[in-house]
């Protein structure tokens, strides 16, 4: 298999199957479901970043005309153990409503059933709380403190070797990774730079807010249409949550508008299940913005020491890391990606890499785009640009010398296999807009390359033949970007028909097999990889018919692009629509099915290269150009590869320049709606201009590396050494927004 | 959020007598771009929306060659920027209704609702003092006239009295070699709240080397929107140079009292009251033909 | 000159897509609760409830506006435009064919990722073609910045709506 393969699906652009109905408003998303009978859930959340709940008293609300019900932590069973819970290993049922403290602005505490939004919201207000305010904790690096005030009095710290801390801490996990000798590294350096970043906790933003209706019906049968990326992940964690058996849940995935890794931790799901348990309805809750922005999953802020060391002839001699992340409120952010990440486009015989997870009173940090990459790269991009600066090298020349290849040993641990990191930096250098003149005053260019390990996990499909020759395909994965064409396309290219003749559905949890998450960039590999072996089934079985049909042996049977022949040379054929017509004849039904987890999964590079104009008046940062270089080991569906590439670089440019959670120092986010919580618009941005590389995975059947991630890790280094390149100025904070960046301005030219 | 009452006045009078009897909890709607908002998320305690866009003296536009423009305080900012007669007298408020916003705001966002909802970073109320607007007011009492520059009296507050509504405002015709200009600082390239807004308005003689005269107002930088009064006395009849345009400059820094907050820090709007004031003047200037 | 009293509702009479639509509604309710939970015309989204995403464009007597920030009261008399107004009403099959261009062109150029800002950029593209059959692409960015997509980056739906006017839009 290679990508020089003459394909007849694979690499084209076919329309997408449920494109007619979300250009024309009909597709249903979460949010858009209707019963008669529903009732409307609210939910009541802390005004407090941190505190003890002494009492919730429901009295008062429950006598409001309207009201069916309240509910708190109470109406939930305990969780199976408390550690568990606090290590999010069963949802963290204590951040879906709190219990006995709230750790942040925005904790969920209480929630109602009304007849209408309007009635909820009243007795939301008739709900009276005794809280006992307590400091709240709001600083990574403060956190981290012996003498800080503790979230959670029974969180020990994992440290380094797998013991657990004497004493309580809000330092959650220690890791560290450690390569060969920094030291003696160092000390064969002729150049080594230190530097220190923070970056501020972003969101996923997506233009879709949470929303779950349940139904729990009088048989104990519980139904829930969410807008997830993940229907099975939601099914264990209610299952878990609410000590239901998986057979007594349905989870029906609506139509999703944007998740990114936001929407695969239940939030209301749990909480409209009990509210329709005590009521007997329907019941359905819808997030305002203000609330997914206060309490969802964000990513975290940071703090990142980065020390590299190069020898003059540009190899790297040795790197550092020290990076600790705000997990929020309860533990679980992604400081192990962010280590495994943070050098990883480079060979580094010397490396030492400590990581800390450490909860603070902000909402729960949560998966976004290649969770924990993009603070990493941007320390460590930003250490390598300052490294080819002294040394008066190429950047990208620097990171030729060094790219990760197959062989090489990442300070982690694993071994890479195939992987097309030169590749993509290669390509960065001959590409035409590395080579275009950037004239001008206050300009400047700047590239980094950033790198995401991908995900496999379990996918399950069936898929049927009609007699007209289409196949009828049933998966389980939520299609946030394209996924059904490009999983369509897999199963239409092994059985030689069009796109087209390929019909996906996505179902619910009762009409597939166990399939994981629409994240982690694992859905046109691990899912098409399922369709691939499902069209394999499908077309060994047609094989069969047709041996049948022509009385010869199964092993006689030829099949290439869509033509079933005869070995025997004689001109019998049947295309695959001729032998889907006599199905009936020769047996019934032809149904293929896979399930798979499989192993050969591919990481994926990306190297951007943009140029910025800084108006240094005013500090504001213009993108002038933009190009993103990644390698896709294949590219099923080559306009929504573009699309990731483009939609990951953008949410990068607005993390860079402009977004973060802007707290006052009792902890309340003041900046939670779209006016002061700025993500880019279109007339923020130039077109942005990709590259696909194919360097092909040999895991997957036609190549395939996931692509939906690392598109973000990149972008905020590359415009932070852009901007370097155009004023001189280094900056170590983000967002680079124009209050900083002038703050800077002003500063060097005193 | 709670219940609310909704009336549609056709004449100027039922607006006013609704207003009157509505002690303090009747809210005046007409793009409803703030209102709306405000009322949604409970900082406005209101009993009535009083929808004023049926009513004629608000949507007037009448041009009269010796008492300039009627400019009713209903008109949406989309009907300013498309409205060619009001581009070329009053181009500083064009650039600020174009600035509103974006598209669907300046759709049915009004000037006299910019200059109600009295944000010292409003867009319109620069460009407005520059132009030497007068705020026509009517009320249970009479009519009134408020220049616009003591229009608001506090963030979100404004001089009208219960029972009063901003009816029009009226722009005098301008002088010959006059022009203007509004724009602001924001970190995105649209849809953000001014950080800084600057107004410039300069007279030139028939030489264009020497200032009549002038006028500089600055937004976002005091609790109400400022006239830079120094401004004015040093584009009174002075050489158009770098060197006037710097004293100018000062001279609007020196004015700018603003604060830190989330959309921008104190120096950072020190520094950009000098900038734009510069940018907004250099932009007034090449206007004039 | 009539109040309608929060404890009663308004009768209210528009033109919606075409069609003549009269609807109830309490003083408090806006445009965007009317269209999707009175009418079930969910094609218009709620992304934000304060005008600052375009998730719910709709037009309004021939201008673009947030569905979120019209109160559902001032629309008697008015000319309503939604996403499922777009394609030609024509009774038949609702073929690829009988698209809007605009929506032709966002599906052959994957303008859309998750597709919930899709209905609110198509709209806001009609409004902009209506009022300016030719713009620049630097016309195009400024008329949708109040339009947010989290999904693309914009570049694709730029190109299908500068695509849709090159080829021809008049429908």
């Amino acid at each position: 298999m290679s990508s020089d393969r003459d394909y007849q699906v694979i690499g084209s652009r076919p329309i997408r199957h449920d494109g007619v109905d979300k250009v024309t408003g009909r597709a249903q998303y979460g949010a858009d479901i209707q019963f008669a009978d529903l009732l409307y859930g609210k939910i009541l959340r802390s005004p407090l970043a941190h505190a003890r709940v002494r009492s919730i008293d429901c009295s008062r609300a429950l006598k409001i005309p309207g009201v069916m019900a309240v509910v708190t932590s109470e109406d939930f069973p305990d969780p199976i153990d408390k550690v568990s819970d606090l290590e999010g290993t069963t949802g963290t049922l204590s951040n879906v409503l709190a219990r006995g403290k709230v750790l942040y602005t925005g904790h969920a505490l209480a929630a109602v059933a009304a007849t209408s939004v309007q009635v909820a919201e009243e007795a939301l207000n008739a709900i009276d709380v005794d809280y006992e305010p307590l400091t709240p904790v709001l600083d990574v690096q403060e956190a981290m403190q012996d003498e800080a005030v503790l979230l959670h009095e029974e969180l020990y710290t994992d440290v380094v070797g797998g013991e657990k801390s004497d004493r309580p801490s809000n330092i959650a996990k220690h890791l560290q990774f450690e390569m060969g000798d920094v030291e003696k590294g160092f000390a064969e350096a002729d150049v080594i730079v230190e530097q220190e970043f923070t970056t501020a906790t972003v969101h996923q933003g997506y233009i879709e807010p949470h929303n779950a209706t349940a139904f729990w019906n009088a048989d104990g049968q519980l139904t829930v249409w969410t807008s997830t990326q993940g229907a099975f992940e939601v099914r264990q964690q209610l299952s878990d949550m609410l000590h239901l058996p998986v057979s007594s849940i349905k989870v029906v995935p609506m139509e999703i508008g944007g998740g990114f890794g936001g929407k695969i931790s239940v939030y209301l799901q749990p909480v409209a299940a009990v509210l329709s348990r005590k009521t007997g309805k329907p019941v359905k809750l819808v997030m305002t913005r203000q609330e997914v922005f206060e309490a969802t999953g964000p990513t975290p802020a940071s703090y990142i020491r980065v020390k590299m060391g190069a020898r003059q002839d540009g190899t790297i001699a040795a790197a550092t890391a020290w990076m600790a992340y705000e997990a929020g409120a309860f533990p679980g952010s992604p400081i192990a990606p962010g280590c495994m990440c943070v050098f990883a486009p480079y060979v580094i015989e010397n490396g030492l890499i400590d990581g800390f997870d450490v909860v603070v009173n902000k909402p729960k940090t949560n998966a976004y785009r290649a969770p924990g990459a993009t603070n990493a790269a941007f320390a460590s991009e930003t250490v390598v640009d300052e490294i080819c600066q002294q040394l008066e090298m190429d950047p990208l020349e620097f990171r030729e010398k060094n790219a990760a290849h197959e062989g090489e040993r990442r300070i982690d641990g694993p071994v890479w296999p195939r992987i097309g990191c030169m590749e993509t930096v290669q390509s960065a250098r001959k590409h035409s807009h590395y080579q275009a003149p950037l004239e001008g005053p206050n300009r400047g260019r700047g590239v980094a390359t950033g790198f995401w390990f991908n995900a496999g996990l379990q996918s399950s499909v069936h898929a049927s033949v009609n007699t007209d020759g289409t196949v009828n395909l049933v998966e389980g994965s939520t299609d946030i970007g394209g996924t059904r064409a490009s999983i369509a396309m897999q199963m239409a290219e092994v059985l030689g028909i069009s796109a087209e003749e390929v019909h996906p559905s996505v179902v619910d949890t009762d009409s597939v097999g166990y399939t994981a998450v629409t994240g982690g960039s694992r859905t046109t590999f691990a899912t098409g990889h399922a369709a691939f072996e499902a069209a394999t089934d499908i077309k060994q079985q047609m094989m069969a018919r047709a041996a049948l049909i022509w009385e010869v042996e199964s092993d006689q049977i030829l099949f290439d692009k869509g033509v079933f022949s005869v070995t025997d040379e004689s001109d019998r054929s049947f295309t695959f629509q001729e032998l889907a017509g006599q199905l009936d004849e020769t047996g019934g039904s032809v149904i293929g099915r896979a399930s798979v987890n499989p192993p050969g999964v591919g990481g994926a590079f990306c190297t951007n290269i943009v140029d910025v104009e800084v108006d240094i008046e005013t500090g504001k940062v213009e993108i002038l150009r933009f190009t993103a270089l990644q390698d896709a080991g294949k590219a099923i569906h080559p306009a929504y590869v573009e699309g990731q590439m483009q939609g990951g670089s953008v949410q990068g440019i607005g993390w860079a320049l402009n977004e973060e959670y802007y707290y006052d120092e009792k902890g309340r986010m003041l900046n939670s709606s779209l006016l002061d919580y700025r993500l880019p618009t279109s007339l923020d941005l130039p077109m942005i201009d990709t590259e696909i590389i194919e360097v092909p995975n040999p895991g997957h059947p036609f190549g395939v590396r996931g692509v939906g991630e690392v598109p973000i890790v990149p972008p905020p280094a590359a415009i932070a050494n852009a901007i370097f390149q155009a004023t001189g100025i280094r900056m170590k904070t983000l967002p680079m927004n124009p209050a900083r960046m002038l703050e800077s301005i002003l500063d060097a030219s005193q | 959020m709670k219940s609310i009452d909704y009336a549609a006045p056709q004449t100027l009078q039922d607006a006013i007598a609704l207003l009157a009897e509505g002690s303090g909890k009747s809210q005046v709607l007409a793009g409803g771009t703030d209102v709306i908002v405000q009322f949604r998320e409970g900082r406005k305690a209101l009993d009535i929306l009083i929808d004023i866009k049926r009513i004629p003296d608000l949507n007037v536009m009448d041009f009269d060659s010796d008492k300039g423009l009627t400019l009713g305080a209903g008109v949406p900012c989309c009907v300013v920027c498309e409205t060619p007669e009001i581009k070329a007298r009053y181009p500083g408020l064009v650039d600020a209704a174009s600035l509103v916003g974006g598209t669907a705001i300046q759709s049915r966002a009004t000037i006299g609702g910019n200059v109600c909802n009295a944000s010292p970073a409003a867009d319109t109320i620069p460009a407005l003092i520059v132009h030497r607007a007068i705020c026509n007011i009517q009320g249970p009492n009479g009519d009134r006239e408020v220049p616009i520059e003591s229009f608001c009296t506090a963030p979100g507050k404004n001089v009208l009295g219960e029972g009063e509504l901003l009816v029009s405002f009226s722009l005098p015709v301008p002088v010959a070699r006059t022009s203007a200009h509004y724009l602001r600082f924001i970190p995105r390239n649209e849809m953000d709240i001014a950080v800084v807004g600057a107004a410039a308005s300069v007279t030139v003689d028939g030489s264009k080397k020497r200032f009549l005269s002038g006028s500089v107002s600055l937004g976002a930088v005091a609790p109400t929107p400022l006239l830079v009064d120094e401004a004015a006395s040093i584009l009174t009849d002075s050489e158009i140079s770098d060197e006037t345009v710097e004293k100018v400059c000062v001279a609007a820094q020196a004015a700018a009292a603003p604060i830190s907050d989330m959309r921008g820090t104190a120096r950072q709007r020190k520094h950009l009251s000098g900038v734009l004031t510069r940018r907004a003047i250099q932009k007034a200037i090449a206007r004039i033909e | 000159m009539s109040i309608t009293r929060a404890s009663r509702k308004l009768h209210v009479v528009t033109q919606l897509n075409g069609q003549e639509t009269e609807f109830l509604c309490a003083p408090h309710e806006s445009l965007l609760e009317v269209l999707r939970d009175e009418l079930h015309l969910t094609g218009t989204k709620e992304g934000c409830n304060n005008g600052n995403c375009g998730a719910c464009s709709v037009i309004l007597n021939g201008r673009l506006v947030n569905a979120c920030l019209v109160m559902a009261a001032e629309v008697e008399g008015a000319e309503i435009t939604t996403i499922e107004g777009l394609a030609p009403t024509d009774p038949g099959t609702l073929s690829i064919d009988r698209l809007h261009p605009l929506q032709q062109k966002f599906l052959e150029h994957a303008a859309l990722q998750c597709g919930v800002c899709t209905p609110g950029f198509l709209v806001a593209s009609k409004a902009l073609l209506d009022r300016n059959p030719n713009p620049t692409e630097q016309e195009v960015r400024l008329w949708l910045a109040g339009n947010l997509c989290r999904c693309t980056g914009y570049d694709k739906i730029v190109r299908a709506i500068l695509d849709t006017v090159k080829t021809g839009h008049q429908h």
